[in-house]
């Protein structure tokens, strides 16, 4: 089953998918553009871990002229930067380079501590998609990549599905795709990852306890590029889910010049 | 805020590293050299994430990967409501409360990549039990920490010598991502830092500042009959 969370009519609904529409959870059936996607993730009691993923793809670490790396290369993000489907990403005026990074992200489904290889699959929920956006003009070589490239505010849009785990038989072979208006611009597969799920899990929750909601972005093929604003992003994981975003300017213009009319 | 003896964040922890002055002189000689090829520009942040949090007074086990931990004695500022103002282009963050932390480390030698396995590993983050509100305390500068292991002095903290204040800190993370209240963020750890091995007991105290109380956690080892249960299996 697919699961959203969405804003509609004055509330949050659970809603999963119905055809082409929603269904919330109390029975009424909407359009999906009549609703506010927020990411499909249900609140933790406390804030939840996010692991991501760097040059977790060979062709992507040679892309960025780095060897692969020996161990995971992993950073923490803020549970703050998420935003959902359809949203708007800001672009600071000053930067030359804002790619976007399409991610395969697990969602854990119970306590994991100690996990093996080959248990791993049993602490998994299911899967969504992340747009794990970075801003490389902000690279710096201190706990790289550091924070203010990777944890902006509205910089990890993620969803719109949380798709359980019983209905993706192989995450690990799974066609990702990146279009920016329309144009492909980056595709590769689960299956070329270096550090796959299982080991993933078994590797976090050998010195980190996981928590139910925890995630884990895997990291992303090459085929970055600039993104402007206006652009409209999209970012695809097969049987996972079709997440859009679209650039926007930041800071936009102040509220004085919007209430002239020129926003 | 209530000063309740079972303090725990209910927002994201982010530690700063490279905040003291010590601390930067202290790698000053190789910041222009491979890998780092430069002083840092920004805040160098990271995240305590919430696994790692334990409450004043618990035990902290050792995982089996390390014998010792480094002491990272430091105060957590704790984000307020947001003061939202007509016409200003964002919104200002506020200071709640300050509460002592003990951001412990496995000992590493590069701060190249993050430090997720040296920082995240499980109950790495002792959390003072006591809440110090803003107005109680006055400036930042004037806080000064000791530590203590096994009641021997071993570090003492001076904020006076911090890289960025705290408003200043506050403003450059500001600059990239909004703090949202409840999230707490660390003022840094100066040079020096103490290490301790299983068995010592650590405290973490404010002289002349008797509201933030004392920060204790005893370092366990990984088989040590009262180590939470899971983290002994490794």
């Amino acid at each position: 089953m697919k699961h959203a969370r969405v804003a509609y009519a004055g509330a949050i609904h659970q809603a999963i998918a119905h055809e082409d529409m929603l269904q919330l959870a109390d029975g009424r059936v909407v359009a999906q553009d009549a609703v506010v996607w927020l990411p499909p993730l249900q609140p933790t009691p406390r804030p939840r871990t996010i692991l991501a993923l760097g040059l977790n793809y060979a062709d992507h670490a040679k892309e960025l002229a780095f060897k692969a790396p020996d161990e995971p290369l992993v950073f923490i993000k803020g549970e703050s930067t998420l935003i959902g489907h359809r949203a708007l990403t800001r672009r600071p005026p000053d930067v030359q380079f804002m790619h976007y990074e399409c991610e395969l992200t697990v969602v854990i489904g119970q306590t994991a501590r100690n996990v093996k290889r080959d248990d791993a699959y049993d602490f998994v929920a299911g899967y969504t998609v992340a747009n794990d956006y970075a801003i490389r003009d902000y690279l710096e070589n201190w706990y790289r990549p550091n924070l203010r490239v990777k944890n902006r505010d509205t910089c990890t849009p993620i969803g719109p599905w949380l798709v359980d785990a019983a209905d993706v038989p192989d995450p690990m072979n799974l066609a990702l795709q990146t279009t920016v208006n329309g144009r492909v611009t980056q595709s590769g597969n689960t299956r070329d990852m270096i550090f796959d799920v299982p080991f993933l899990i078994e590797y976090f929750s050998s010195f980190m306890t996981l928590q139910p909601g925890d995630l884990i972005l895997t990291g992303t093929p090459d085929g970055v590029v600039d993104c402007q604003p206006g652009d409209v992003v999209i970012t695809n994981i097969e049987g996972i889910g079709t997440l859009i975003n679209t650039i926007e300017s930041w800071p936009v213009a102040a509220p004085t010049v919007s209430l002239k009319g020129q926003a | 805020m209530s000063t309740a003896q079972s303090f725990m964040p209910t927002g994201t922890v982010y530690g700063t590293l490279l905040n003291f002055q010590g601390e930067m002189d202290a790698w000053a000689p190789q910041m222009s050299q491979a890998p780092y090829k430069a002083a840092p520009r920004a805040p160098v942040l990271y995240v305590k994430t919430a696994n790692t949090w334990s409450a004043n007074g618990t035990g902290i086990a050792l995982p089996a990967t390390t014998r010792q931990a480094e002491v990272g004695a430091t105060i957590g500022v704790l984000i307020g409501p947001a003061a939202l103002a007509e016409y200003a282009r964002a919104a200002t963050i506020s200071i709640a409360n300050y509460v002592l932390m003990n951001d412990l480390s496995i000992p590493h030698a590069s701060f190249f990549r993050p430090p997720v396995k040296y920082k995240c590993v499980d109950g790495f983050l002792g959390v003072g039990s006591h809440l110090m509100s803003a107005e109680l305390a006055g400036d930042p500068a004037r806080f000064k920490l000791e530590v203590h292991i096994n009641g021997e002095l071993r570090q003492r903290i001076d904020f006076a010598h911090l890289v960025r204040s705290a408003n200043q800190l506050l403003a450059d993370v500001s600059d990239f991502m909004m703090l949202q209240a409840g999230d707490i963020l660390m003022l840094g750890c100066d040079a020096g830092r103490p290490l301790a091995q299983a068995g010592d007991r650590i405290d973490i105290h404010a002289p002349g500042l008797p509201a933030f109380g004392t920060l204790s956690n005893t370092l366990l080892s990984p088989t040590s009959p009262n180590a939470p249960t899971g983290v002994a299996a490794a």
